[in-house]
């Protein structure tokens, strides 16, 4: 894990000097909120729906021991005791009291933590692929990448106020498991035939009211040019992107509306004028980060483990937890285990304090001490010995935290919603656990197989809906909660933004319709087939009519 | 449809709403308007002294005489999130 240096904690400690201030010029009135909103957002403060919230940026989705215990604290301390993982792989706590938040800051800060870049019409946080580092299909660790844009993306002062915020992801295999292509910037590194490693530059990808997937802006960019070329990629937006309307203002609206060879014909343009000034990042500087994601000193193993076949053999629920929850890992003997934040009943994402320590705790004894975010609202210990996953899996059983449904259909992306969100026009929380009560057999959910429902609380689309293969999206009509079912998008490397079945259904409409569709797809479905492939196989019209009616 | 003023309190960010002589967080303490143009001065003068923020009237039905908010989302405002019974308002009123 990248480790900030005496200089970088100065800036964040010099920063929160700065921000207690502010707020202490807002708590005696010398500031209006209007004056102090901008600053507060630009130290992930915003006001939801019951108080302050606190989003606290997680760099590429990694944590370690130390920093899920700093986040435990900062719960337990300044909120009420929990925290909520999103779909950008940040925390958010949702009632933090204003005069406690430079304490609460101070106390991430002291674990290397912050909410830079969480906000505001900057760069955001970058995400990758939360298997970096382990995944036996990448071609190398994209969090290196990932470190190099944030260096470089953090208070850079020519993007502090792009027409609209800005997400870059990055992934370096070829299963996509951070929506690349739903990005603003999508990058993934790839290897070529010479050994040597380049990006797929795409941009102009989002959700929201308008969903759009990424397009090529070029096929392969030397690894050595990524910020010369991301330079000349901000700056042909920030030339062009529109400020005049906040819903026309973000990429992807530019790049749909001057198309891609325009806009691939500009950024080439714009990049040769960066490269007679720009000079693009030393390689022994990115060695130097790259010693910072050096793989930990796996020891030489044999691919699996006699006492682990045996619990395999003997325990039918930790098996059913490994064939779900359990990915191949690059060093033999190893594995990724995930840790489902779904179990029914629960917030998806959420996570208690105590659970946070425990988890520290596992990871720091049989993880490497590494910890990953998904932006499925998921966590991951990626580098567990074989022989280790079944005392693993018991800890992780005795804290609620081995629900066997990863990617299932009770594995649900689901936005705050109305419960906690001020920008919500429905509830999200409560529809994704009725659905899970409605599939509450395990066993049905594994017929039901790979299965991704996602679900918005507003047209914002923070809970990826139109990237669900069942979407929903809750929207007001006529101060009513409307549901509308999109099916067939994705967000792994089959990108697809999901289609509309039809009119939109009440609270209690709207999972029966699910359960609908959800058996159509079991009828209708041929041998190996995920609800995706059957769906694009067949297309809207048998869910439709099984929806509908055939009138 | 009677109403009450609703708002943010500034240091602590909770939804609070004006009582008639200050301001409650709990919504069945709220002054129901006799006449908005009254509350509606009091919200600024208390927004422009930096006490609360955010403020606007919602919409509330008599429920035993008290008054409690008729749109789903101020209810929520209200109570505490539908799927956390154990917090906010809910678990304190």
């Amino acid at each position: 894990m990248y480790q900030y240096d005496s200089f970088d904690q100065a800036m964040l400690d010099a920063r929160i000097d700065e921000f207690s201030d502010q707020i202490s010029r807002r708590l005696s009135g010398e500031l209006t909120e209007e004056q102090f909103k901008p600053l507060r957002l630009m130290n992930g403060i915003y006001l939801q729906l019951h108080a302050y919230m606190l989003r606290i940026a997680i760099p590429y989705g990694t944590l370690n021991a130390a920093k899920l215990r700093g986040l435990a604290h900062v719960a337990r301390t300044y909120d009420k005791g929990y925290g909520h993982f999103t779909t950008r792989t940040n925390m958010q706590m949702h009632w933090l009291k204003l005069e406690q938040a430079p304490d609460a800051l101070r106390a991430l800060a002291k674990v290397g933590l912050h909410t830079i870049q969480t906000s505001g019409n900057c760069i955001r946080n970058t995400t990758a692929d939360q298997f970096a580092g382990a995944a036996a299909d990448e071609v190398c660790d994209p969090r290196v990448w990932g470190e190099v844009i944030r260096q470089w993306s953090t208070f850079h002062p020519e993007y502090s106020f792009l027409p609209r915020k800005f997400k870059i992801a990055i992934s370096a295999a070829p299963s996509d498991r951070a929506a690349v292509q739903w990005h603003d910037v999508g990058l993934y590194i790839l290897k070529n035939e010479a050994g040597e490693l380049g990006f797929r530059v795409m941009a102009g990808g989002g959700m929201g009211r308008t969903p759009l997937i990424a397009k090529t802006v070029r096929e392969w960019l030397p690894q050595q040019h990524l910020l010369s070329y991301l330079e000349a990629l901000l700056r042909v937006y920030n030339r062009y992107g529109r400020r005049d309307n906040a819903f026309k203002a973000r990429i992807k609206i530019l790049v749909h509306e001057i198309g891609i060879e325009k806009f691939q014909e500009e950024v080439e343009a714009e990049w040769q004028e960066v490269l007679k000034t720009f000079e693009d990042i030393d390689p022994r500087e990115v060695e130097r980060i790259a010693r910072f994601f050096a793989p930990p000193p796996f020891e030489t193993l044999p691919e699996t483990d006699e006492a682990y076949e045996a619990a395999l053999a003997s325990d039918p629920e930790f098996a059913r937890w490994v064939e779900q929850n359990v990915h191949a890992h690059k060093a033999p003997g190893y594995a990724i285990a995930t840790i489902s934040l779904k179990a029914t009943g629960e917030t998806p994402g959420d996570i208690s304090a105590d659970q946070m320590d425990a988890v520290a705790d596992i990871a720091e004894r049989y993880s490497f001490d590494d910890v990953r975010v998904t932006h499925e609202q998921n966590i991951v210990l990626p580098h567990v010995k074989k022989a280790d996953l079944y005392t693993v899996y018991q800890q992780l059983k005795a804290l609620n935290l081995a629900t066997p449904n990863l990617g299932l259909v009770s594995d649900i992306i689901a936005c705050p919603g109305l419960d906690y969100c001020s920008l919500a026009n429905t509830r999200a929380i409560p529809v994704a656990m009725d659905i899970q009560k409605r599939f509450a057999d395990i066993e049905r959910q594994r017929d039901i197989g790979e299965l991704k429902i996602k679900i918005s609380g507003c047209i914002n689309a923070c809970g990826h809906h139109h990237a669900g293969h069942i979407g929903i999206l809750g929207v007001d009509r006529r101060g009513e909660e409307n549901f509308q079912i999109t099916l067939g998008g994705s967000g792994a490397e089959d990108a697809s933004t999901g289609k509309i079945i039809g009119p939109g259904f009440d609270y209690d409409g709207v999972v029966n319709a699910v359960e609908t569709i959800v058996e159509t797809y079991r009828s209708i479905r041929e041998p190996g087939e995920r609800f995706l492939d059957t769906y694009r196989r067949v297309g809207i019209q048998p869910f439709k009519e099984a929806v509908y009616g055939q009138n | 449809m009677p109403q009450v003023m609703t708002a943010y309190d500034v240091p602590t960010g909770d939804v609070v709403y004006w009582a008639g002589n200050g301001w409650t967080r709990d919504v069945r303490e709220a002054a129901v308007f006799d006449d908005p143009a009254t509350a509606e001065a009091v919200a600024v003068r208390d927004a422009a002294a930096q006490i609360v923020m955010d403020y606007y009237p919602i919409d509330v039905e008599l429920k035993d005489g008290k008054p409690w908010p008729t749109r789903y989302r101020e209810v929520v405002r209200a109570s505490g999130p539908s799927v956390r019974l154990d917090l906010g308002k809910q678990a304190e009123l």
